[in-house]
């Protein structure tokens, strides 16, 4: 079907917060966030927006593939915390690149990088795309309670960025959403409408964490098994396992679950935390950079988030 | 019985020996966290063919067990 990568690229913000930092701001302990959670850093940003990290994500993936701004025909980006609501982030790439496309931005939380792929895949199978950027883009601590510490241990800030092109190397996607706000809510600005009634909620992230845990587990098996068997292949053929990077713990169960060899799931949740749509496009990107990823190689890719939305695909590289 | 099964599943996840484990043990005597909760509840899901939350499970082995076979009554 449809597409075949091209290149990835990914960029986090330099200001590193450790979870003995944390601690000071909180109570928690490095322990305990290691222990819960398997993150032991993260990266924030100081004055760099959703938007930046997207720019300098995206110059990297096309340096890598040596293909030039007039040649992106679509410029997709999944993110929950632009810092603008117009321009979109996508938008604003096009124009600090120099290129001249449409371009939008998806929301569908942690799974957004995996949803604004799918969707480029199938402009690209419409026909007429040479080349599309699809890029995952968070400042989530800007959405953070940071006197919360259920939650604000969790995040962090970055982006991630893939080069498509039309090809044959996406074998099976599978998209879900299963609306409600009970489980994951982050409500928006209320605004200042003199007209309007409704109450002013904070505009930071709710988390019920063991309803994530137990839906992200679920999910990542269920959805795992059924688009490596749409691709006509067996779990024994996946040679990478690319998850969001959401709790280290929701990673092992699910590897143990799918009797998956943990060793096969790209984990760098240790160094960035949770960084929502960027997380899995960081990860590729990681996981391509590291050398131990082979063109022809498998790829499984999942995540589940907010909506709550969940999606995976496989692909080959 | 309930009960042997339980204490297996909880002993296979927590990497413990069974003998470690009795029908008075709670969930926080055992090391048992929030999230090793919710593994355990779906753990206790598949053997039992029961729908089941970390609320539902009480705070010991006993609770749990009860619960059980509550639902399967």
């Amino acid at each position: 079907m449809a597409i075949k990568i091209l290149s990835t690229g990914f960029y986090v913000p330099e200001k590193v917060i450790t979870n003995d930092d944390l601690s000071k701001m909180v109570e928690t302990s490095d322990e305990w966030i290691v222990q819960r959670v398997g993150i032991r850093e993260r990266h924030v940003s100081v004055n760099e927006t959703a938007a930046d990290f997207a720019i300098k994500a995206a110059e990297s993936a096309l340096k890598k593939a040596d293909v030039r701004p007039d040649e992106i025909d679509l410029i997709v980006a999944a993110t929950i915390s632009s810092d603008t609501v117009c321009p979109t982030v996508a938008g604003t790439v096009e124009q600090a690149i120099g290129a001249s496309c449409p371009c939008f931005d998806i929301n569908s939380a942690c799974s957004g990088f995996i949803f604004a792929l799918d969707t480029a895949a199938a402009f690209l199978q419409r026909g007429g795309i040479r080349h599309a950027l699809v890029i995952g883009a968070e400042r989530l601590s800007k959405l953070m309670d940071w006197n919360d510490r259920s939650t604000c241990v969790i995040f962090g800030d970055g982006a991630g960025a893939a080069l498509i092109a039309p090809g044959e190397n996406y074998l099976s996607s599978h998209l879900s959403t299963q609306g409600g706000s009970d489980v994951i809510k982050i409500p928006s600005y209320v605004g200042v409408s003199p007209f309007y009634e409704g109450v002013a909620e904070a505009p930071t992230i709710f988390m019920d964490g063991q309803e994530t845990f137990k839906f992200a587990v679920n999910k990542i098996v269920n959805d795992i098994k059924y688009v490596v068997e749409q691709a006509g292949l067996t779990l024994d053929q996946i040679d990478h396992v690319v998850t969001h990077q959401a709790n280290i713990r929701i990673i092992e169960f699910a590897s143990k679950r799918l009797k998956i060899d943990i060793d096969k799931f790209f984990i760098n949740i240790d160094k960035y935390g949770n960084t929502s749509a960027a997380s899995v496009p960081i990860a590729l990107s990681e996981l391509e950079d590291s050398g131990r990823l082979k063109r022809g190689d498998t790829i499984v890719l999942s995540a589940f988030g907010g909506g709550l939305s969940s999606a995976a695909c496989v692909v080959r590289y | 019985m309930t009960i042997e099964k339980v204490i297996k599943l909880i002993a296979e996840h927590l990497d413990m020996d069974e003998s470690e484990i009795t029908e008075d043990s709670t969930f926080e005597d055992l090391g048992i966290d929030s999230l090793d909760a919710v593994e355990i509840m779906m753990e206790t899901e598949d053997e039992f063919g029961i729908e089941i939350t970390p609320a539902d499970a009480g705070k010991s082995v006993k609770e749990l067990v009860e619960y059980i076979d509550s639902k399967l009554a």
